[in-house]
């Protein structure tokens, strides 16, 4: 294992900020995996540090294909996650809506660059990804629909889902899509947490992660592999948001089946503790997304839905 | 008339609400239907547009009888984040500028600016009034999205601005509300002045005779209004930028809105530990600062000035 400092950020009043990358194996770049680009991506972080953990022991008993080599980056944004805040510490600008990034610009655009000039010759790239409002998924690869994407290789992750989505405008400047335009295949991988550590979540990235090495001979790793992934299309999914606010009671989980009519959630008047509403499920289907606020506005989408045929 | 185009529930005991008021002509002084509409807030922490709303009002209401238009007024497109000081909307930690045209059936956010495209929609003229951020102080400018620079540089000429900036068009620029209006044929100018978390007088009264000037020559004002000042007009290529490239406490050496020298020392970023300069900054061209770093603690990138050749 070789510690690289990618870029080094200055400061008068802290510790010099860098961006670290842990290389195994030798020769071609074959994958690189991200973790935080965030300062609240704490999930994300734990899962690079185990993967790093990993591919040390698999490096040291001469388990990373000859001519490969893997780069993992925890962090990209140590500043941010000892402070406890989820964007850039001074201007609260977000380095994932930064990239390509550019040298001589602001602060958060030298950050990209720092990290991007490192990361784009890589043929693989693994992005540990969160998303913007509080919420449990269950784990699965996201997609953006940019033409360059490859279904068929985010199988191998082995995970229950693919999901792709079409791009909007602020996607261009993440991290994955500049990716895919420098023509590395780019996956985002999301599991259940973010603020938090779950192990287990982490776990089953983990494994995600190193199923996909070795499928695409990069490493050498027996595992469990998985699942079938399906795929779902991000308009294929039903969208069950509240009319009304209050304390958000939630009554089915992620991953759970429903029926057409079942109890979803109860909307809950925070003073008089009287139901307000209660949140029907319009399908039958699996609950791919719920949020996770315990009390929410009106107008908030509280559950993604897949709907399934369900005759038995 | 006070009206309410978006209500949402709150969790406790509050509902958010996006409001205007409409100042429409006395009954028999005209039938037109010519509306201008000034919007303001959508960055919580920019508050030069409150002054411009107020001030407004209240020379329309010295000379109600010149009114032959609707004025509609949007103060806070953002309530939530001016109310805590917040430049995203709170809770979400989202850009309202980047969530344009928003949605009907999305969430609180989008919903919310589904509803503003959808009133603002068919205003012979909007003007999106921001002020810069708490880092930079702006000298009062148009900005225009080279997109649309025909239908809009003739309308920023009347606003009595100094500078009309026409920029490139950038993809994550589409979900602004600019972007979004003028695409549907409502034409919309962005304003940037002054300076965030501050209120600067005399630039909100600069442009108000400025709103005055566009509003008499869109038949929504008939009495008297300056000639408005003619604006240096550039692209993109004539703005030259400085970054600061140490952290530190910048002290700037020049004014705001002042000619330069190549070479001339702009400021120095200092160590308030050492007692050294960790950088002296001098300026590359000739030209105006027209943009100067106004929050003094810099780090790597930080930008200090913008010039203008
Ligand atoms: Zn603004």
């Amino acid at each position: 294992m070789e510690e690289k400092t990618l870029f080094e950020l200055s400061s008068v009043y802290r510790k010099n900020m860098r961006i670290k990358g842990y290389i195994f194996g030798n020769g071609e770049h074959s994958a690189c995996i991200v973790g935080a680009t965030r300062g609240n991506e704490v999930q994300q972080v734990y899962i690079c540090s185990r993967l790093v953990n990993i591919l040390e022991q698999l490096e040291r008993k001469g388990k990373i294909c000859s001519g490969k080599s893997i780069m993992v980056v925890p962090s990209v944004n140590s500043y941010s996650m000892n402070i406890g805040k989820r964007f850039w510490s001074t201007d609260n600008t977000d380095i994932n809506r930064m990239f390509p990034g550019y040298d001589l610009g602001e602060t958060t655009q030298r950050i990209a660059d720092g990290l991007f000039r490192n990361v784009n010759d890589y043929k693989y790239g693994i992005q540990f990804a969160s998303f913007y409002m509080q919420g449990s998924f269950i784990p699965h690869v996201r997609m953006m629909k940019t033409g360059l994407e490859d279904i068929e290789l985010a199988k191998d992750f082995g995970l229950p889902y693919v999901f792709r989505r079409d791009v909007r405008p602020y996607d261009t400047t993440t991290l994955n899509y500049n990716w895919q335009i420098w023509e590395t295949k780019a996956f985002s991988v999301y599991t259940d947490a973010t603020d938090t550590i779950n192990t287990d979540t982490a776990a089953e990235a983990v494994n995600a992660v190193l199923s996909f090495l070795k499928k695409q001979g990069i490493i050498e790793y027996n595992c469990h592999e998985g699942y079938i992934s399906k795929l779902i299309e991000g308009h294929e999914l039903v969208n069950v948001k509240t009319g009304t606010a209050g304390f958000f009671i939630r009554r089915a989980e992620v991953n759970s089946r429903v029926n057409q009519g079942d109890l979803l959630a109860e909307i809950v008047d925070p003073y008089s503790g009287r139901t307000i509403d209660k949140i029907l499920s319009p399908v039958n289907g699996i609950v791919f997304f719920h949020a996770a606020q315990p009390v929410i506005y009106a107008h908030t989408p509280l559950y993604r839905i897949i709907p399934t045929d369900d005759l038995i | 008339m006070v009206q309410t185009i978006a209500a949402i529930g709150l969790p406790i005991d509050e509902t958010l609400m996006i409001q205007k008021n409409r100042l429409i002509p006395k009954s028999g002084v005209t039938d037109s239907k010519k509306r201008i509409s000034i919007v303001t807030g959508t960055h919580g922490d920019e508050l030069e547009g409150q002054y411009v709303c107020y001030e407004l009002q209240r020379r329309i209401n010295e000379n109600y009888d010149c009114l032959t238009g609707t004025v509609d007024i949007y103060p806070a497109l953002n309530p939530l984040g001016i109310d805590s000081i917040t430049r995203g909307i709170p809770g979400f930690d989202l850009d309202m500028n980047r969530l344009f045209p928003g949605s009907e059936n999305g969430s609180m956010p989008e919903y919310i600016a589904s509803k503003i495209v959808n009133e603002l929609k068919g205003s012979t003229a909007v003007i999106d009034i921001h002020a810069s951020n708490i880092f930079l102080r702006e000298i009062p400018q148009v900005r225009i999205n080279e997109l649309s620079r025909d239908t809009l540089v003739p309308l920023a000429k009347k606003l009595n601005v100094d500078y009309i900036w026409v920029h490139s068009s950038a993809t994550v620029l589409e979900s602004t509300l600019a972007y979004s209006l003028n695409v549907i044929g409502t034409p919309t100018l962005v304003v940037e002045m002054g300076v965030g978390m501050r209120i600067t007088k005399e630039y909100g009264d600069q442009l108000v005779d400025g709103i005055f000037a566009l509003m008499k020559e869109l038949g929504i004002w008939s009495g008297e209004v300056i000639e408005p000042k003619q604006p240096i007009i550039s692209e993109d290529g004539e703005v030259s930028f400085i970054n600061a490239t140490k952290s530190g406490v910048f002290v700037p050496s020049v004014e705001h809105w002042k000619n330069v020298k190549k070479g001339d020392h702009i400021g120095d970023i200092l160590n308030p530990l050492t007692g050294e300069i960790n950088e002296k900054i001098n300026a590359e061209t000739d030209g105006i600062v027209f943009t100067l770093r106004e929050y003094p603690i810099v780090s790597e990138g930080s930008l200090i000035a913008r010039i203008l050749a």
